[in-house]
């Protein structure tokens, strides 16, 4: 008796947790299915999610993209700058991290305070000051401000992650390599680095995702269409000025979010234990 | 040094490279150059450039405090973007870090499936931030859009309703941040796991149901996670940008208009001569405002935050 009211409660509770999980995904499902219809079907089968005809002339019409270019160079720009600014960050972020964490010397506390403020400083109070800085430097019109400044390890968020890691490996491995002669630097390369590469992951995914939405850098400094990433053609690429349609557009929308679908599905348990340990924005 | 040898002279370098306090800095090296050439100098510069008139086209004009003492006291539509936002942020991040912590309570259960339920909660907070989700979000809630059809089939009258216009609109975007609390619910779940199982046993024991070992217990123990939650959500509220300059844009009658867009608009103005100089000045008092409840939030800490 008592062990068949547990199960209920149990099929219960699964069925409400289903229920809700539903509701959460259901915006991204209406997209995904959406994007199969017909384009004039979408809107006047709005309620009903799952297509009675489906087609994939959408995505071979979006694909076509507008002034020129299809959508295949904007992805491709995406990747180049998501890429190469992740690159910059991990190595930069792992190489701060480490003196923050491991290494004695004058300026570390300040230092450490600096990284901290930079979480509390973000793109959106630096958008203005930050134009004006780079257009000194004849940086509009280039990829520049969205990829070099990421060579500097200003994303504070990733310098502490990588700290909290290394703070979790034996103090006693850097110890031995002192001992047998290494150098602080050949430790770090030799020694600390290969050991946080799941902190790397992490951090990884997550630069990765922010650079390929970043919608503000690609709004300020990309002036040429063949330079657009996705997020910025995407948003031009609504307007029904570029002669898309809704049906279209749902389709290369449902396009730009598989990158980082794909990585949240292989990588979901590091990035659920990075926040976890080191929370996070968003 | 001196009565060190010739060939031994590049030592000196070695030895003084590889000392701890110099592989300090030098590993810090590319925060202390990033610091200064993109946190440091933009700011001190647009400093400046927030005493000056600026168009961008002509040379910038020293004009003193004229556009603070503007913003301040002729300048309704910056009154209406400061209220704007803190309406978004006063009630958008408490109802996200509530459902949080109350998603992070069902969800911590023992059961194989909750790894699965916790990734399908996770999602959107995701992909939240990108263009798609702002072209979904407009359309989903467009008149003719799917949650005005399934809104109408239930309460009949709704299906023309109008989440554009000038009550529903802000709620639109509240709507969509709330629904991003994947990132908080996970961290609620990882300080739950933290909590004692001892505890709960100790409460039990001394005759506490449920809802008492929740109020005694589990919410003290989490008054850090919520503290940090709220001062992190509150930070990303107040600088809101993408989604709603895409959805909104300010519209209708500036009761979207959130302050980074406000701020966007002076600077980059669809029509008209760019304002840089009163842009930058909207920026520092923005960087002030954040600064301020943000210490605030930190002054009320001691007051509800346990601390064990």
């Amino acid at each position: 008796m008592k062990t068949e009211r547990k199960l209920w409660k149990e099929i219960l509770y699964h069925l409400f947790v289903l229920a809700g999980a539903f509701i959460m995904i259901y915006p991204l499902l209406w997209m995904v299915l959406s994007s199969f219809k017909p384009t004039d079907l979408v809107l006047p089968t709005s309620k009903q999610l799952i297509p009675t005809e489906w087609t994939l002339r959408n995505y071979i019409q979006g694909w076509q993209g507008f002034q020129g270019y299809t959508f295949g160079t904007f992805f491709l720009n995406s990747f180049i700058i998501a890429i190469t600014s992740t690159f910059g960050t991990l190595f930069s972020s792992s190489l701060v991290a480490f003196a923050l964490q491991r290494l004695e010397f004058r300026g570390r506390k300040i230092l450490f305070g600096l990284v901290l403020s930079t979480m509390m400083l973000p793109a959106q109070i630096l958008m203005i000051p930050q134009f004006m800085w780079y257009r000194h430097l004849n940086w509009v019109g280039t990829y520049y401000p969205m990829i070099l400044p990421f060579f500097f390890a200003i994303q504070g968020f990733f310098v502490y992650l990588i700290m909290n890691f290394i703070g979790g490996i034996p103090k006693d491995l850097d110890e031995a390599a002192k001992i047998d002669g290494c150098s602080y630097y050949v430790t770090f390369f030799r020694i600390i680095l290969p050991l946080i590469v799941p902190a790397l992951v992490t951090s990884a995914i997550f630069s990765f995702i922010w650079r390929w939405d970043d919608y503000l850098s690609a709004l300020l400094y990309v002036n040429r269409a063949y330079m657009r990433p996705v997020s910025l053609a995407l948003q031009l690429f609504n307007d029904p000025s570029s002669g898309s349609d809704i049906g279209s557009t749902l389709a290369m929308s449902t396009l730009s979010i598989v990158p980082a679908t794909i990585l949240f599905l292989i990588f979901q348990k590091s990035l659920v234990e990075g926040i976890a340990s080191s929370g996070i924005k968003g | 040094m001196s009565t060190r040898s010739p060939d031994r002279s590049e030592s000196g370098f070695s030895r003084w490279i590889n000392r701890e306090s110099t592989a300090g800095l030098v590993f810090s090296m590319p925060f202390i150059i990033g610091f200064l050439l993109f946190m440091l100098i933009p700011m001190g510069l647009s400093l400046y450039y927030s005493f000056c008139k600026y168009d961008i086209v002509n040379p910038p004009e020293f004009i003193g405090l004229n556009n603070y003492i503007r913003i301040f006291t002729k300048d309704a539509t910056f009154t209406k973007a400061l209220g704007v936002t803190a309406y978004y942020a006063l009630i958008g991040t408490p109802l996200k870090v509530i459902f949080a912590l109350v998603i992070a309570l069902i969800m911590n259960h023992e059961s194989r499936a909750v790894g699965f339920y916790r990734a399908t909660y996770y999602l959107p907070s995701i992909i939240g931030g990108s263009v798609a989700i702002a072209i979904l979000w407009r359309r989903m809630f467009e008149s003719t859009g799917t949650i005005n059809a399934i809104l109408g089939s239930v309460f009949p009258g709704m299906q023309n309703f109008n989440w554009f216009g000038e009550g529903p609109a802000i709620w639109v975007l509240i709507i969509l941040t709330v629904w991003q609390f994947g990132s908080s619910m996970l961290i609620f779940l990882s300080s739950l796991k933290q909590i004692p199982m001892e505890l709960y046993e100790a409460a039990s024991i001394d005759g506490a149901n449920g809802f008492r070992r929740f109020w005694t217990v589990t919410l003290p123990l989490l008054t850090p996670t919520i503290f940090f939650n709220l001062v992190q959500q509150t930070i990303n509220s107040f600088l809101a940008f993408t989604q709603s300059k895409l959805i909104t844009n300010g519209e209708p009658r500036n009761s979207t208009l959130f302050y980074t867009v406000y701020q966007y608009n002076k600077a980059f103005p669809a029509q008209g001569k760019s304002q840089m100089g009163y842009a930058s000045a909207l920026a520092w008092i923005m960087l002030i405002i954040v600064s301020v409840v943000t210490l605030l939030l930190f002054k009320t800490r001691k007051k509800w935050v346990y601390d064990a």
